[in-house]
């Protein structure tokens, strides 16, 4: 097997624009899906049930259908259907953080139901009202909890950005594959493609395992 | 100060309380007995709305706290209470513990809040610990902590629930001591406890409770000698 380093070396400044693009779908993803996932999160644990089961539905239908499908419903009939055209980036970033607010809503449920229900009845009693007791007592601590799925989820979504290609969006694999078409190469771009991705997720670990050891100490 | 009346309390169909009735007067110390599952926990989370009632009325210094209108966390600033378990704030230290809901609910001044907090853990004994965090504490230091974080309100009123009964037995006086402080300072108390000492030597008055109703009350001198109703008689024998 030969491995032709100079259509990788024409290909660099493709690969460090679409990098930077999968960087700029991933960070918007994770930025607007915590936003999102928080508040959908809260609004499922609503005492209110039709409410809450609004909610719920929300988490069933993006958790379980695959972004590959959402992607093209958002790009070819949300998106024109609202603005009357189309365009990859704005549908990759709606579609990645819609689905990961889903998931994220269920991380932010599920570290607030581990916090030991004694914390949020001693602030109450201490007549602390439901939503201060909420912001000092029980999110700090169920935070501490939520990195290491956060983690994952963020890890999650810097790969699954890569399915943006599918609507022409022109992040790394978009290049990838414009690569492997132009030269009918395999091993080039897809190889590189994979070692950048592997660069940017160990990136995000070691910040997020830094986080939680410095939250650990508290 | 606190009246009862006719207070029940389901769970589902499990009633808990069947028919409570209670008047605890100013600077007294009320001390609850009875066996697990009598509902004397149960009795005292409903005296600050920590249970939501079923039935009846409980009038707090004039005020029905069953009343719909009535602003709850402006009675329980009032009614402090202390809790089996101690839960503590885990992320916040001792100090910041104490600080926290005068500041946010009586809206002291850090300054103001870090002052009365000092005076709190030097009452407890415990002001070298201002800056630790509840994991590194023992058993004993961290109910004296929990007792100061409810006393930091300023309550008139305070409710112990098993306050010892998580402890190993070596830390129980210390908890003990502190408690027997409050009750001279003239803080008016209730107790659900199973320390027979601490309710014979502080307690104004025992409530015995079974089966979800106040079955006998008395000076404890009184009920613990000479107990009128055979269900007082036979725990007592099991327990002193």
């Amino acid at each position: 097997m030969d491995f032709r380093l100079d259509i990788l070396v024409e290909y660099i400044p493709f690969f460090l624009k679409g990098t930077l693009l999968t960087i700029g779908l991933s960070i918007a993803g994770i930025i607007i899906g915590t936003v999102l996932g928080l508040l959908i999160g809260l609004g499922k644990m609503m005492r209110n049930k039709p409410i809450a089961f609004l909610f719920n539905c929300y988490i069933t239908f993006f958790r379980g259908t695959p972004l590959f499908v959402q992607i093209l419903l958002i790009h070819f009939g949300v998106v024109p259907m609202l603005i009357g055209h189309t365009n990859g980036i704005v549908a990759s970033i709606i579609a990645l953080s819609l689905i990961a607010g889903a998931y994220i809503a269920e991380i932010f449920r599920a570290g607030i139901q581990s916090i030991d229900k004694g914390q949020m009845e001693a602030s109450r009693s201490l007549g602390m009202n439901h939503v201060q007791s909420m912001k000092d007592v029980i999110l700090p601590q169920a935070f501490k909890r939520m990195i290491p799925p956060l983690g994952n989820e963020f890890i999650v979504l810097i790969k699954e950005s890569s399915l943006a290609a599918i609507v022409a969006t022109p992040e790394l694999m978009y290049y990838g594959r414009a690569l492997a078409s132009q030269y009918y190469r395999v091993w080039e771009p897809y190889l590189t493609a994979a070692l950048i991705y592997l660069v940017l997720t160990t990136s995000l670990s070691f910040l997020l395992n830094r986080l939680e050891r410095r939250l650990a100490t508290e | 100060m606190i009246h009862v009346k006719n207070l029940k309390k389901s769970f589902g169909t499990n009633e808990v309380l069947k028919d409570i009735n209670a008047v605890i007067k100013p600077r007294e110390v009320v001390v609850v007995i009875g066996p697990s599952g009598s509902g004397k926990s149960t009795f005292l989370r409903c005296l600050n709305l920590l249970e939501t009632i079923t039935g009846g009325n409980v009038t707090i210094e004039g005020t029905d706290i069953t009343d719909k209108k009535t602003d709850i966390n402006k009675v329980r600033t009032e009614v402090g209470m202390v809790f089996q378990q101690f839960n503590l704030f885990p992320h916040k230290t001792v100090m910041e513990n104490i600080m926290l809901a005068p500041m946010r609910v009586r809206k002291l001044s850090n300054e103001e809040a870090r002052s009365k907090g000092l005076d709190l853990l030097r009452k407890v004994g415990l002001e070298e610990k201002a800056s630790a965090y509840p994991e590194s504490l023992s058993g004993g230091q961290k109910q004296r902590v929990a007792i100061a974080r409810a006393l930091a309100m300023e309550p008139k009123i305070m409710l112990f629930d098993e306050p010892t009964s998580a402890l190993d037995p070596e830390m129980v006086g210390e908890v003990l001591e502190v408690m027997k402080q409050l009750a001279k300072e003239g803080m008016t108390m209730v107790v659900v406890t199973h320390e027979m000492g601490f309710a014979r030597e502080v307690g104004d008055r025992v409530l015995f409770m079974d089966g979800g109703y106040i079955v006998e009350e008395n000076e404890p001198k009184e009920l613990f000698e000479n107990p009128q109703q055979e269900r007082t008689k036979s725990f007592l024998s099991k327990v002193l």
